[in-house]
């Protein structure tokens, strides 16, 4: 199964073994993970699933549509040109199978 | 006798993240949280949008699983129906005969469909949709039938028929208003939705009723309109607003006024109960009367507020700005404030590319903005009139003039 590790502001780091097809909001926001809200469910209208995804994984993360770019833009912590990507849009599966991501210090 | 604590009735968008809230400063005091559906709680924006067009199955989005819940301490209790509460005793009695005691009651008992006293809605074919059971039973009609009927031209119905319409279906929607979504949005929006999703296909009935359904074994054939016309349909779906929860509060005494009425504090009108979300009525400082609000801001944002004071925490008075959004196939609808009857409206960016925004004024202020395919207006817009920072209708409708950077001018000045 797919894995997950979300790294708290704090140090602490989360795992989650998550269905495929399963993406970083809903995994965190279903199994009650501190610091990712995901209010609307995935709908690209909040903004509040912020994560900045560690390095090694980049090149392996889908493109940003043009709605993700625009709610990047309205994160509530700094955006990291790089790192920061919406959780709702980071599916787990076949092409991403392990994913580290960091928590960011606010989303509200 | 054990402690008594928070019980949450209702376990959709506000009753979860009232429980979620709650937890989040107060580890110690006991949550039940009840729901009347079976399985774990679930988001409900997604049945009329991407569970209807996605080509594979897909699963419904959790609010949280059991497991989650278990595991912070809420004692999750579903399916599960209040029977009475007694705001004397401060008890509520559950289905199995159990008896509960609260130290605080909130009320998150949401809403149900407004059902359509039209003749033949019993008939087989006939669909509403609030529930998974219902958008798993509508999304098989959309696999199986070629022309359907959708009564109402709200945003679900709207939205239900925009995924059927994707689907190749035949679709007519029908409205006794003269204009879809009339109860939320200006003329100019309005009259924007209806010329593209008639250019796309949907045929429109408006300013007509329903008379009745026609059936055939006992399975809806066709729509016959207030003004004779007959539509044929494999299936209807009905989607004319919803009514609020509010009998249990009734019966328990509480004030009740086109939902569960509650103070600034979202307290009812009996100590220690409280109502948030679909069912509760409240004060705003947007509106001149009370208001209740359909929508999940409203939902998660006051029980989030709600949340924080049961917890302890002096919060003062609920304000939120209201926002919405309704994704209508490729129209991205989003919504910032309350808009009642505006009386200047002005346009920004591009209706022919589908890519612009109505700012809403009325007596000079801007009483809202909606925006259609264009996120960065609307963000813009929830900052502009949740800081009160004032704008006039020429610099709304001036490209040039940077709505970002200004709205952002609202952080330091606040």
């Amino acid at each position: 199964m797919p894995q997950i590790f979300y790294h708290q502001q704090d140090g602490h780091v989360d795992e989650v073994e998550v269905a495929r097809g399963a993406t970083v909001m809903q995994s965190a926001v279903s199994n009650g993970i501190d610091g990712i809200v995901g209010v609307c469910g995935g709908q690209m209208m909040c903004a509040t699933c912020h994560v900045y995804v560690h390095e090694e994984y980049l090149d392996q993360l889908p493109a940003i549509s043009e709605e993700e770019e625009e709610m990047l833009e309205e994160t509530a912590a700094p955006r990291d040109l790089r790192r920061s990507r919406l959780g709702c849009q980071l599916i787990l599966g076949k092409k991403l199978p392990e994913l580290h991501v960091d928590i960011p210090e606010t989303q509200l | 006798m054990t402690q008594r604590g928070v019980v949450i009735v209702g376990a959709g968008q506000a009753g979860v993240q009232c429980a979620v809230s709650i937890r989040e400063t107060n580890a110690a005091i006991p949550i039940v949280l009840i729901s009347d559906e079976a399985g774990d709680p679930y988001h409900r924006p997604q049945l009329s949008k991407e569970f209807m067009t996605a080509t594979e199955n897909i699963a419904p989005l959790e609010l949280r699983t059991r497991a989650a819940l278990s595991e912070h301490g809420v004692d999750f209790r579903a399916p599960c129906a209040v029977t009475s509460i007694n705001t004397q005793r401060q008890t509520v009695d559950i289905d199995s005969g159990v008896r509960l005691e609260y130290s605080d009651l909130v009320l998150a008992t949401g809403s149900r469909n407004r059902s359509a006293s039209i003749p033949g809605v019993e008939l087989d074919g006939v669909y509403s949709l609030r529930t998974l059971p219902e958008a798993s039973a509508i999304r098989g009609a959309l696999s199986r039938a070629a022309r359907l009927v959708v009564v109402g031209a709200g945003f679900i119905g709207l939205e239900l028929a925009s995924a059927a319409r994707a689907r190749g279906l035949t679709v007519t929607v029908i409205d006794i208003a003269e204009r879809p979504m009339a109860r939320m949005l200006s003329e100019q929006m309005s009259q924007f939705y209806l010329d593209a999703h008639t250019a796309d296909g949907i045929a429109f009935r408006l300013g007509d009723g329903v008379d009745r359904f026609e059936g055939r074994n006992g399975r809806v054939c066709g729509v016959v309109t207030s003004s004779g016309e007959l539509l044929a349909a494999d299936f209807v779906i009905v989607a004319v607003g919803i009514h609020p929860n509010v009998e249990l509060a009734q019966e328990a005494g509480l004030a009740v006024d086109n939902g569960i009425v509650v103070d600034g504090s979202l307290r009812t009108s009996a100590s220690s109960v409280w109502a948030i979300g679909d069912c509760a009525s409240v004060p705003h400082p947007l509106a001149k009367n009370r208001i209740r609000l359909e929508s999940v801001q409203n939902a998660a944002d006051q029980a989030e507020h709600l949340g924080h004071r049961l917890s302890g925490a002096d919060v003062g008075n609920y304000h939120a700005l209201p926002w919405f959004w309704s994704f209508q196939g490729a129209l991205r609808l989003q919504i910032a404030g309350l808009i009642h009857d505006p009386d200047e409206v002005v346009i920004r960016g591009d209706p022919q590319r589908r890519r612009f925004s109505a700012f809403c004024f009325r007596n000079e202020q801007l009483q809202g903005v909606e925006s259609l395919n264009t996120t960065p207006d609307h963000m813009a817009a929830r900052r502009i009139l949740a800081h009160e920072l004032a704008l006039t209708p020429a610099q709304a409708a001036d490209l040039d003039f940077d709505l970002k950077t200004y709205s952002r001018t609202a952080g330091s000045a606040a």
